[in-house]
């Protein structure tokens, strides 16, 4: 019972990582990106082949995933995005779906579309356990890490946009462009940082979540839905309304397989429909801000 | 590109030369059979998309539904075609009903993840119920009847090839008469300024649930053909690439114009054929890099070759 809730809560502290760039980068740029999990995916093969291949540590891989992800969203950002903020949503679609697909196909092709695993080290694979009976709370190590490691993100990223000169200004952004713009802040700068900060913690999440979610090449494909409907129910204008919306589908998704597994997923979508037709801009949103 | 009331020659003459090609090539019937099976899923996309302006990214669920009613119903209770056919449109037609009050609110983000999420839960559901679908290996063993109590399907595909044509033709005139309609007209004010359609007194919210139910209908009409013609159900019905390819077909083809999804058809298929000849594991990586190119450069200036010689062709 404890456990499943731990679980539930490491898997949405993951979703969270994941997802909170999307957020952002949604909120900010009204743009929707559906290429999100290819960043993740990035960062979860810089972690295996550096694992793999060149026999880096784990943690230190970690950042090195943040870092190439957070990189290659701001080239593209400059690049590719930054043109289309201003189309409609239509062609936001189609050119991030193109983007997922040319993602998938080259990580099928270049790393082949065989499951990676990774070796985590020793410190990593134990397992704790607490209490005894219907209560007794089982922590595996690697799950506690997860936590620590989000819990410590968001603590961070919590402290950035609310106490730091860069936080207001992306606050004042997100409220309404325009008059940012107006007020000197360089939005364009604001803009890129933001992306590739968004990227970067995708990278760092998929890299986290390599062991726990699966890593193949249909993974951008896969968790597309799940970052999206983070995204959907906590809405996008805090960052607290993506963090409770991904404990919620954390939980709501390990418990549902554990309990009902025939009907597994259908719960999660079921959920997110009703929600969505009850509190359309997400169930935690902000009113006054830009809609 | 506005099409009139009244048929225009080109027109004609096109319906004629696609009627005719199963005759004219009986060797590509399967292929033309396919183009007309997306073609139609296209149109019924474009009614949605093109002339109301709601962009879905689960448009795959009504054809997936159509799919496995008339699958279901050839294999159950009786294997005549049309009246699959018929029972597809009306299950789809029903759940578009149904889903079409879950895009009433809110903004395109959420109205895509509500489309979507209607495909996700479908495509569970097929999954997860085995015993009547099939699960994961497919409804399989469909065998239909002849057509009309006369036509076999034959094993070439010229019989379902015909079928095809002529239900999408069918099809394609009644919403070519919807769309040139005053209803139509309503439906293009609401897409180009929901605000303003609503101040001239157009029920707006009426209007695109009759418009997404109509859709849906015809999307369950494709999803039939497709289950009856290749005599299988699976579960790739439901799948979002499925939404994603047809949205790539209209939009080469060009929305808010129903010949786009017919030329997007066209244009996609044999575009897939061909590639997939060339790289079978890796053609979707040149797809996106298509969509990717084809939104950079700009939807209209990719297409331009394709409206001039639409239009010189009527001229």
């Amino acid at each position: 019972m404890l456990t499943l809730l731990f679980d539930g809560v490491a898997y949405g502290m993951l979703l969270f990582i994941l997802a909170v760039g999307l957020a952002v980068t949604m909120g900010l740029m009204n743009f929707i990106n559906l290429a999100h999990g290819a960043f993740a995916m990035v960062g979860g093969y810089i972690t295996v082949l550096l694992m793999q291949r060149a026999g880096v540590p784990f943690l230190l891989c970690l950042p090195l995933a943040f870092i190439g992800s957070a990189v290659l969203g701001g080239v593209l950002e400059r690049t590719l995005y930054r043109p289309l903020y201003k189309k409609p949503h239509l062609d936001q679609v189609l050119f991030s779906i193109g983007l997922t697909f040319m993602a998938v196909a080259s990580a099928d092709y270049f790393i082949g579309s065989t499951q990676q695993i990774i070796q985590l080290p020793e410190w990593l694979k134990g397992r704790t356990e607490l209490g005894e009976g219907a209560w007794m709370l089982g922590m595996g190590h690697y799950r506690l890490f997860i936590v620590a490691v989000c819990a410590a993100l968001t603590v961070a990223l919590q402290y950035i946009l609310a106490k730091t000169r860069f936080g207001s200004r992306l606050r004042a952004s997100v409220d309404d462009q325009r008059v940012a713009a107006g007020l000197g802040i360089n939005v364009n700068v604001v803009f890129l940082t933001t992306f590739a900060v968004g990227s970067g913690l995708a990278g760092l999440g998929g890299a986290l979540g390599a062991e726990v979610l699966g890593l193949d090449p249909s993974f951008p494909l896969k968790f597309m839905i799940y970052f999206l409907i983070v995204v959907a129910v906590g809405g996008t204008s805090s960052i607290t309304g993506p963090l409770l919306a991904a404990l919620l589908l954390g939980v709501a998704d390990v418990a549902g397989k554990y309990y009902i597994p025939k009907l597994g997923a259908f719960i999660v979508y079921s959920l997110m429909i009703a929600i969505l037709i009850w509190r359309p801009q997400g169930l935690f949103v902000r009113t006054g801000g830009k809609a | 590109m506005k099409l009139s009331l009244r048929w225009a020659w080109w027109e004609y003459a096109l319906w004629a030369l696609m009627l005719a090609s199963p005759a004219v090539l009986p060797e590509r019937a399967l292929i033309i059979n396919e183009i007309a099976i997306v073609a139609l899923f296209a149109v019924s996309l474009d009614l949605i998309l093109g002339f109301t302006g709601i962009v879905s990214l689960g448009h795959a669920a009504f054809f997936g539904m159509g799919a496995y009613v008339a699958a279901l119903l050839a294999k159950h209770i009786t294997p005549d075609p049309l009246m699959g056919l018929a029972a597809a449109v009306a299950a789809a037609t029903a759940l578009g009903a149904v889903c079409s009050l879950s895009i009433m609110r809110g903004s395109d983000l959420t109205r895509l993840m509500v489309t979507l999420g209607v495909a996700l839960i479908l495509a569970e559901l097929a999954n997860k119920l085995d015993w009547l679908t099939g699960g994961a290996d497919g409804l399989q063993g469909v065998v239909m009847g002849p057509v009309l109590g006369r036509f076999e399907f034959d094993l070439y595909g010229q019989t379902a090839a015909w079928y095809s044509l002529t239900t999408l033709l069918v099809l394609f005139v009644l919403a070519r008469r919807l769309v040139q309609s005053p209803f139509g007209a309503t439906l293009k004010a609401i897409r180009d300024n929901r605000l303003r359609a609503m101040a001239i007194g157009i029920p707006v919210t009426q209007r695109i649930a009759v418009i997404y139910t109509v859709a849906a209908g015809i999307a369950g009409a494709a999803g039939a053909l497709l289950a009856q013609t290749s005599g299988f159900a699976s579960l790739d019905v439901f799948e979002m690439r499925r939404s994603a390819d047809v949205m790539l077909v209209l939009v080469v083809g060009g929305t808010g114009w129903l010949y786009g999804g017919v030329a997007g058809a066209l244009v996609f298929t044999l575009l897939q054929n061909a590639i997939s000849a060339i790289t079978p594991q890796y053609w979707t990586f040149w797809i996106g890099l298509f969509l990717v190119v084809l939104v950079l450069v700009g939807r209209e200036r990719l297409l331009k070759p394709w409206t001039w010689f639409a239009r010189g062709g009527k001229a």
